[in-house]
Order: structure tokens, then sequence, then C-alpha cells
């Protein structure tokens, strides 16, 4: 089953002569329980077609179906409880003023999921954190554990998608592969679809059994993973990117 | 400081569901910061002489503030009178001992108006954008174009003379700075990711603004308001003088001075006492003001 579709996606924002594209005609298809990857350089739009599935940009053009259906078509609360997102930044996603506690009870609260202690206890558990953690505050834990925190959060209510937001780009480098473990783990037990954008080559490869590279707010091509090591993309700017990916991993 | 008391919180909160006990100590540390500075310190204290003091006002005042003596008319500060006594022969330290219960109730009263509306406001608008935003910031520039004594008599004349009217027509005019306040702190606040998870998480706008926006607003609110009251009082002393806001007999500061003023030149202690507590009263909560400012806001850490 396809887990996501997007077709033909694009954004123009401006009027007229000044209309400007920022996606265009994005296509590309997620099965159910795989991994893929949007690499691309920086402003290459990858962060913004993932925005546009979670439902945070509306200006779109185009279809973006979830499990075959249209998501403009899904009621939210469904929506909710299908697909979740984990953020850059673990500074800017847990909000300051509250608890661990109140952070992983307010899902539960709205969507009226019983056991709700229980239900966080086991989700903190699940991402390496002692229970111990619900009384604490984001200023108190370290990058990690807020990220951690943040990923406990956004599996809390079993969704069956999650979109990840260069979830590791903001951490130290020993505690990205712990967090990209945990990652790899979580979708093990519990067969999830990734959607993992990110600029760093060795992680995608790492994560994803297939990835899109974008320029310029377009897929230039979709490939298998097996290709980032042999360096045989079709498209010019993808042979580039992995070539300097390469180059960069030989020279550390 | 700030180390220890986070640590303090931690032991307190471990094991607690909830945690007003850690809310509790976070006011301690705030009122130690206060008293550890000390121009905050002189306005924390000088207010809480104002609360205890209408507290037990008839305790500690001397006399009746509203007997009316003619035997005993503008006599000067004495032994027997600390403050004087005015035209009709009242004591005028009992009556300031009485007005701090009308200030207090006019501060009061206006704060509890102005916060939540200023809050609701400025939130709303901030949040939402768009035309709701447009509508909202007009109606708050429409009350920022007038100065607010001159708003508060229009209120006033249309309402009616009165105590009442007058703490209305002060919370009319208050509110929209505070509006202004919480729009702008919340626009920083609406595109930031916990505010995105917030929403993808499914709760609903109002849920949104509640428990994820207000929290964020509150402090530079809190400050703001306390700032105001130096504002308030003298707006609320100013309709008193004009005869527009506390009526006689009422011993409402504003009202003392206008009544003393024609016996100003020859008997000074009609005036200076009540104006001396006004000026005492307002400065220390701009002083608090800044002090809550420094021990409250996030950014300035």
């Amino acid at each position: 089953m396809t887990a996501i579709d997007v077709r033909n996606l694009s954004i123009d924002l401006g009027y007229s002569s000044a209309k400007k594209r920022i996606l265009g005609d994005v296509c590309f298809s997620v099965e159910a329980g795989e991994s893929f990857g949007l690499v691309g350089e920086s402003g290459s739009g990858k962060s913004t077609i993932l925005r546009c599935i979670a439902r945070l940009l509306n200006l779109w053009e185009g279809d973006i179906q979830l499990e075959g259906r249209s998501v403009n078509d899904m009621p939210f609360v469904e929506y909710c409880r299908a697909v979740q997102m984990v953020f850059q930044d673990p500074y800017g996603s847990l909000h300051p003023r509250q608890s661990i506690r109140t952070a992983l009870q307010e899902p539960l609260r709205i969507h009226r999921m019983d056991r709700q202690v229980e239900r966080m206890e086991r989700a903190l558990i699940d991402v390496g954190l002692d229970p111990a953690f619900l009384s604490r505050f984001p200023h108190e834990l370290s990058g990690g554990q807020r990220q951690r925190v943040a990923i406990a959060r956004a599996l809390i209510l079993e969704p069956r998608i999650l979109l990840l937001d260069e979830p590791t780009s903001a951490l130290d480098v020993s505690v990205q592969a712990e967090v990209l473990n945990l990652l790899a783990d979580l979708r093990a037990k519990r067969n999830l679809t990734y959607l993992f954008v990110s600029h760093d080559l060795a992680v995608i490869d790492h994560m994803c059994e297939r990835l899109a590279v974008m320029q310029h707010g377009r897929v230039v091509e979709v490939m298998s993973r097996d290709v980032l090591a042999t360096g045989q993309a079709k498209d010019p700017y993808a042979r580039e990117l992995i070539q300097a990916s390469l180059e960069y991993d030989h020279a550390v | 400081m700030a180390a220890q008391s986070l640590d303090m919180q931690d032991v307190a909160m471990n094991g607690t569901r909830s945690n007003p006990n850690s809310a509790f100590r976070r006011l301690l540390a705030v009122i130690r910061e206060l008293l550890g500075n000390p121009s905050s310190g002189f306005g924390l204290v000088v207010i809480t002489i104002l609360v205890l003091t209408a507290i037990v006002a008839p305790l500690i005042a001397p006399y009746d503030p509203n007997v009316i003596n003619l035997g005993n008319t503008l006599k000067p500060p004495s032994a027997e009178h600390w403050f004087g006594t005015d035209e009709l022969g009242r004591d005028i330290m009992s009556r300031i001992i009485y007005g701090t219960r009308i200030s207090l109730t006019i501060i009061t009263i206006v704060s509890v108006i102005v916060g939540p509306i200023g809050l609701l406001v400025g939130t709303t608008a901030g949040y939402f954008g768009g035309w709701y935003d447009t509508i909202m910031m007009r109606i708050t520039d429409i009350f920022l174009s007038f100065p607010s004594l001159i708003l508060s008599l229009a209120f006033v004349a249309a309402l009616g003379a009165g105590l009442e009217n007058a703490i209305i027509a002060i919370g009319l005019t208050t509110w929209p700075p505070i509006a202004r306040l919480a729009r702008a702190e919340t626009l920083t606040f609406r595109g930031a990711d916990y505010i995105s998870a917030s929403r993808m998480q499914g709760a609903s706008a109002l849920r949104i603004i509640i428990k994820s926006i207000m929290p964020m607003c509150l402090p530079s609110v809190l400050v703001r308001i306390t700032l105001s009251m130096a504002t308030v009082i003298l707006t609320a002393a100013g309709l008193g003088f004009l005869g527009l806001g506390a009526q006689p007999p009422l011993p409402e500061w504003g009202a003392m001075i206008a009544t003393g003023r024609r016996y100003m030149l020859d008997n000074w202690w009609l005036v200076a006492f009540p104006g001396g507590a006004i000026l005492l009263v307002s400065l220390a909560f701009n002083l608090l003001g800044d002090g809550l400012r420094d021990a409250l806001d996030p950014k300035q850490r």
C-alpha cells in the first residue's frame, strides 16, 4: 500500500509578473513501512514539502494522498492520529514553560485517550528516557534528551507516518548516532513509515531505502540507496551531490 | 542564585503530579530577587505597606475620617493631628489611611478588567491575523490616539460622575497598550515549532492560545500592568481632582487635593500630604514594575 503519494505538488508565491515558483510539480510516493529520504541543498524545498504534508502550509496546488485518501478530505482528528512530525530544532519544538508531562499529556487529552499516565511513561521508556523525566522542564534537558522527548510526543498518538525534518542536524555527532539508531529501532518495532528530510547523505544512507534528490524546488531524481555507494546517478546534479558527499567523507 | 532555585524546584516537583509547590517557590524566588535590588525592593515594601494599611485601616487610623469637627478646622500638623486637619476639621492622616482602600480598589478592579481584555484581544489578534487582526488593532489605535485622562473624562461625562464609573472609564483607556504588547509577543511565538507541533496534535486555536501563547505573554503583560498602575492612580486622582471621580465625603486622595486647593496658599498640609501619598505610591509601582521586568522577562536573562 502507498503511505504517502505526492502528485504535482506546486507552490507559487506573488502575483502576475512577480510570481515565483517555490515548488514545481513534485511527484514521489512512499510505500507503507518504507523510509524515504529527501535530500538537497539549502533552500531546495525539502522542508516546504514536509510542511505541506504536515498541513502547516495550505497554499499549495496538486494532490497529496495519505494511505489512498487526499489530505484535505481527511478529518483533522483522524489525520493527527495518522501523521506526526519531529522538528529540526529540539530547542524550539518544546514549549519552554510546559513540563514534559504537559507536553505529552496534551495530545492524549485532545484525543481523549485512555490510560494516560501509563501511555506517557511508556512513551518515555520507548525513547530511552526515565519516566521521572515527566516532571522536568525543557531547559533542564540536553539537546539529545529534548529530541527524544519530541519523538516521544510525536509517537504518543501512535501515528503510522512520521515526518522527520532534519531531526539530528541540530545535535552533536555522538548524540546524532544515538537518535538515528533510536529512530531506526522504533521504525522496526512499530512498522512506521518515515519521510526523512536531511542534507546529510550519510544520514540518509543509514536511514532510508530510497531517496529523492531535490534542486531549486524540483525533484531531479528518485533513486534507491544502492546508487549512493556507486555514485551512478542519472541526473548530473545528483551525481555531483553524491560525489561531493563522498569526497567530504574521505576528507574527514 | 537562579540555578539554586531551579534545583529547589526540581526537588519540590519530584513525584508530585501537579506543582503548586513549585509555583509558590518560583514566587518566593521572584520576591527575593525584587528585594535584592534597592529600587524594586523599595517599591515592593511601599506597596506591601499600602496593602497592609488598607486592611487594618480602622485599627491604625487615629480618628474617624468623616467626622466633622468645626471647632478644629485647618489645624497645622501637631502631636494630636500628625498631618493636620482640613477645612471641616477632619483628621488628614486618617483620611489618607482610609484613602488607601479606595486607591487599592481602583487598582485591583482596573487590573482585573484590563489584564484579561488586553491579553485576549492581543493574543487572538496576533494568532489569527488577517482581517480580525486589522479590525482589532484599528480599534486599539482609536483608543490609543486619545490622551487617557481626556478619554476617561469623556467616558465619565457620558456615564455620570462617581467612583464606579471612574473605574470603568480608566479600565477602558488602559487595555489598549496591553493588547498591543500581547499581540507583538504573540507574533514572535506563533511561527515557533512548538506551536506547529501543538497544531499537528489537533489542538484547537483556542487551546493553543490559552495553553501555549498566553503563558508566554503573561510575564510581560504583568510587568506592563504594574507599570500602568502608576498612570491609573494618577488618572484616578486627576478625575477625583476634577470632581468626576470619587465624590465627597469619600477620602480619595485626588478629591482631597481638589477640596484643599482653595486653602492651599495658607494651609499647605491640605494638599502636601495627599499629594505625597500619590507620588509615593505611583513611584513605588513604577519601581516595582521595572524590577518585575528584570525578574520575570525571560529575554532579559
